[in-house]
């Protein structure tokens, strides 16, 4: 069968469960265009040969029940599986080999999916850009020298190319549904406490959560049945009845509220954002959704109440990374020594940024007028979604200010860069679920993406608002394959 | 308690220094595993034989609270009668070292477990209660071995993560006496709980001491200096002898005190500088995200409530209201469960007052001679029992009872056997008795004669004559009678 990397997932399990396709062909095909494919830099680490050979092995007595029945699939470096590097994007687990699997990807393995490699990201996830990576760059599909989002932008990349048929991203602040609409794919972030953290290199313990990230809403709602499960190794984990997503999944949304917050009419948006934003709500009635207009008020101040709250947490949890344990070490005169160098060397710009200004908001002089008020407004956020959930069902906003940015062009503008994030943070804020879809193209042909958040736990709806969005929207990907010599 | 004899007090030229002491106590909960992970706590096992990967801070490890460490935080708050707080936060305390894996350490700040309670201190001259300030739940770090190798530390990572709970007393201390009071006082309730061994020599009882001098009837404190890290009782009160009376030399001296954290050098019995409060480490508490606020019900307390057994200080009332015991006697049955099981299952057969004399002052002798512990005593609480039963019930003498005793000391051996083998049963035969007096009387004629004259002060001589000839087998009372009939 010609052309396997084109097909969705759905498709793919289909084929193989009517034995039209078996693990073993399926395996050879992405990884075959994974090689091919070096140029993106989508990959830290490939285990080609090993998927192969799990292929094989499961070719040899398939397991057709399974949901992911023999599907090779790569993943983000953020989550540490068993005997494979973990980089976590960052020279400082450089050499790191975890004996142990997190909960999110041994879901995974246990529904018969097969781990193809570990993609490029932000190190520590800290970015929106994928620059940060200690292992280079990663090209956006669409374009050359155009960046794929981030911080899951060697998921993002690897999906939009069709080097594996789906995979999972992480999302703090918007790292999953940023390179998902800079790349044409679909990310879903899902509720704070419905995919366990247990085994995922913390960025920011109180917002971090995994989600997929795939070609399109059925796919995508396939994967999150996949990985959200109750986990008792994870304190935040919340046990909550989970739906099969992708049986439950429905185009019929006639009825359902959806709002538009006003406040999301920042200064200086591109037209192009407001127009796709106009088509959405447009796509939206069409699917006999009702459109309500709605304010959430203390949106002006997610964006710096995130760039306290996440480095807070991240210049806790990188303490760890000191170079006596684990991961890279620089020598040193003491034990001081050692550590500062080890720091200094193991980590990079970002990283090093986002440790400062964490460990400047939470010293003792500086906690109360920093982390704490930021804590009161991050409840201020959360209310002011409990509020418009009283009104309505869902929301619908534009994913990001703007399309997929030139490599380089927003390096040495870290405010600039943050800026991107200025509609996902609230989510991530506030717990909730959010997931972006393709819904048009800009003026350069990239593609943008729109934003539909949900009520906690309510992961359901929102799939069925997007997939209903989906077939009206009929998004198609101009992808060229031209880093393919 | 104001004025009183034991007063401790320190005296230069005209000014009388009093002393205010504040403990801050690290024990250690008794469970089988950590705070945060499921290793063994097992004290002496090799270096790092008992580290999972969360106590080793792997990338993408998490905390996962251990209900049973709470419980026994909750316990022991009921065991110093102070507030249990239904909703307590863990914190993250940050800093580096190397024997600190997480580079922070998981304890509570602002809102710890356990509020205000307190202790009841027997002390020479009456009573005297201690304030407890708090107590809170937190992970102990690692350990650092500095002289196994001239280059390098080595670290052991087996203590990282054991729960701890700290407890704070108010400032309520004044002498090293009330400090050694208070220690064993909360060992013991802790003991009594099972919540933490209270063994100092393994390091499940560790305290930091803060200490401050103030002239005697002056109400407002002086500045403290805080003793890091002190692992015995001994050690505790030599470093407050030390830091006080260097407080007092540098007031009289007209300099001032600095606010610093010391460190008590146990060689040459000194505190030194460890570092001043503006080298204090900024620790940037935060609120642990890994873990959620731990909220407990009032069910769930008064489930645990049920679970105390009787305190020190209820059984101290019920010794002395029940049993007639001195609260002298009272006090020493009660400091140690170990002692006041013992007791309880002396007195399940015998007599109480026996009882408490023969814990009190043989048994105690013997053991501390042998340099045992209650628990290690040869002889059993049932054998001290019959020991008991054969002196009440007159089989034999308190004399001979030493004798049997000491015997018992060798071996837990039957009191009853012994006295039956070495023939040491009492010579209570009026007939047997007259038979042996009368041979007594006739060997010492001369003194019968005396006596009969007036010199009454013999009747003890052939009292002891008899005693001496039946080999203290005969009955004292018997021997008595029948000595007075027969001169």
């Amino acid at each position: 069968m010609s052309d396997i990397t084109k097909q969705s997932l759905s498709e793919l399990v289909e084929n193989i469960k009517g034995k039209k396709l078996s693990s073993s062909e399926v395996t050879k095909a992405f990884v075959e265009r994974s090689e091919k494919s070096k140029e993106l830099n989508a990959y830290i680490t490939e285990d080609y040969a090993n998927a192969l050979n799990k292929a094989k092995t499961f070719d040899e007595k398939p397991n057709l029940d399974l949901k992911l029945p023999g599907i090779p699939m790569a993943v983000k470096d953020l989550f540490c599986t068993k005997d494979l590097r973990t980089t976590a994007g960052s020279k400082i687990l450089n050499n790191f080999v975890p004996t142990y699997e997190s909960t999110v990807t041994q879901n995974i393995w246990n529904e018969g999916a097969i781990l193809m490699g570990k993609l490029n990201c932000d190190e520590f996830a800290m970015g929106s850009s994928n620059e940060t990576s200690f292992f280079g760059n990663v090209q956006n599909p669409i374009d050359k020298n155009l960046v794929p989002g981030g911080s899951s932008g060697g998921s993002s990349s690897a999906v939009a190319a069709q080097l594996t048929p789906i995979t999972i991203g992480t999302d703090t602040g918007g790292s999953i549904r940023q390179p998902a609409s800079f790349t044409g794919t679909v990310g879903l972030k899902p509720t704070y406490g419905s995919c366990s953290r247990y085994g995922i290199v913390a960025f920011a313990s109180s917002l971090d959560q995994a989600g997929p990230m795939a070609q399109n809403v059925k796919d995508c709602a396939l994967l999150q049945e996949v990985i959200s499960t109750y986990d008792e190794k994870d304190s935040t984990s919340i046990n909550f009845k989970r739906n099969e997503y992708s049986k439950e999944l429905t185009k019929d949304i006639k009825g359902k509220k959806i709002g538009i917050p006003k406040e999301y009419r920042v200064d200086g948006m591109p037209k192009e954002i407001e127009d796709l934003w106009k088509k959405g709500i447009e796509y939206a009635k069409d699917c006999g959704a009702e459109i309500i207009d709605i304010s959430l008020p203390h949106t002006n101040y997610a964006l710096p109440t995130y760039y306290i709250v996440a480095p807070a947490e991240a210049s806790s949890n990188l303490a760890r990374y000191d170079g006596v344990k684990y991961g890279f070490r620089a020598e040193g005169e003491n034990l001081i020594d050692m550590y500062e160098k080890t720091r200094s060397e193991g980590f990079g710009a970002e990283v090093q940024r986002r440790i400062m200004i964490g460990t400047y908001v939470l010293s003792s002089g500086y906690y109360d007028a920093y982390y704490l008020k930021a804590q009161k407004v991050r409840k201020l956020i959360k209310n002011d979604f409990d509020d418009a959930y009283k009104k309505v069902d869902a929301i619908l906003t534009p994913s990001t200010p703007s399309s997929a940015f030139k490599i380089g062009e927003k390096t040495n503008d870290p405010v600039s860069m943050y800026l991107n994030d200025i509609f996902t943070v609230p989510v991530n804020l506030a717990g909730l679920p959010g997931i972006s879809i393709p819904a048009g193209h800009d003026a350069k042909g990239y593609p943008l993406g729109l934003q539909i958040i949900g009520k906690a736990f309510d992961e359901q709806n929102i799939l069925n608002i997007a997939y209903a969005m989906e077939d009206k929207i009929n998004f198609k990907n101009n992808i060229t394959d031209w880093w393919i010599k | 308690m104001s004025k009183n004899k034991s007063e401790y007090l320190i005296n230069r030229h005209d000014n009388q220094y009093e002393v205010v002491i504040g403990l801050e106590v690290h024990a250690q909960v008794t469970s089988e595993s950590k705070l945060f992970s499921t290793s063994s706590t097992k004290f002496g096992a090799e270096p790092n034989t008992q580290v999972s990967l969360v106590d080793a801070a792997f990338p993408g490890m998490l905390p996962v609270i251990n209900e049973y460490c709470v419980k026994q935080a909750i316990k022991t708050g009921i065991g110093l009668k102070a507030k249990i707080n239904k909703r307590s936060v863990f914190d993250r305390k940050n800093y580096f070292y190397a024997d600190l894996p997480q580079g922070y350490q998981i304890s509570q700040f602002k809102d710890p477990i356990v509020g205000e309670g307190k202790v009841i201190l027997d002390m020479p001259d009456g009573q005297k209660e201690v304030g407890i300030e708090r107590l809170h739940l937190e992970q102990d770090a690692g350990k650092s071995i500095h002289d196994l190798d001239p280059k390098n530390t080595f670290v052991d990572l087996n203590r990282s993560g054991v729960a701890l709970m700290e407890i704070v007393s108010k400032p309520d201390l004044r002498s090293p006496d009330e400090v050694n009071a208070y220690i064993k006082k909360l060992r013991s309730i802790m003991r009594y709980l099972g919540t933490c061994d209270g063994n100092m020599q393994e390091g499940s009882l560790r305290a930091d001491v803060n200490v401050s001098v103030r002239k005697k009837g002056s109400k407002e404190f002086g500045t403290r200096c805080e003793i890091k890290n002190v692992n015995s009782i001994k050690f505790m009160q030599m470093a407050i002898e030390y830091e006080a009376n260097r407080q007092v030399d540098l007031i009289e001296d007209g300099q001032t005190i600095d606010q610093e954290t010391r460190l008590f050098d146990t060689k040459k019995n000194e505190t030194r500088s460890m570092r001043s409060k503006e080298d204090a480490h900024d620790y940037r508490y935060f609120p642990d995200p890994d873990l959620l606020p731990l909220e407990v019900s009032d069910d769930f307390i008064e489930n645990l409530k049920s679970e105390i057994p009787e305190l020190p200080d209820e059984k101290k009332k019920r010794f002395i209201e029940k049993f007639k015991l001195s609260p002298y006697e009272a006090n020493i049955l009660v400091s140690d469960i170990e002692t006041s099981n013992y007791f309880e299952n002396v007195i399940k057969k015998s007599d109480v007052k026996l009882a408490s004399n023969w814990i009190i002052g043989e048994l105690f002798a013997a053991l501390n001679e042998k340099n045992l512990e209650i628990t290690e005593s040869p002889i059993s609480a049932g054998n001290l029992s019959k020991l008991i039963n054969l002196i009440k019930d007159g089989t034999i003498s308190g004399k001979i009872a030493k004798t049997v005793f000491e015997q018992m000391m060798e071996g837990d051996k039957d009191p009853q056997k012994i006295v039956e083998e070495k023939g040491l049963k009492q010579e209570s035969d009026p007939k047997a008795l007259e038979a042996l007096i009368d041979k007594v009387i006739d060997d010492n004629r001369d003194k019968a004669t005396e006596y009969k004259s007036g010199k009454v002060k013999l009747f003890g001589f052939f009292v002891g004559q008899v005693m001496k000839v039946s080999g203290g087998k005969a009955n004292p009372q018997l021997v008595n009678e029948i000595l007075k009939k027969k001169l």
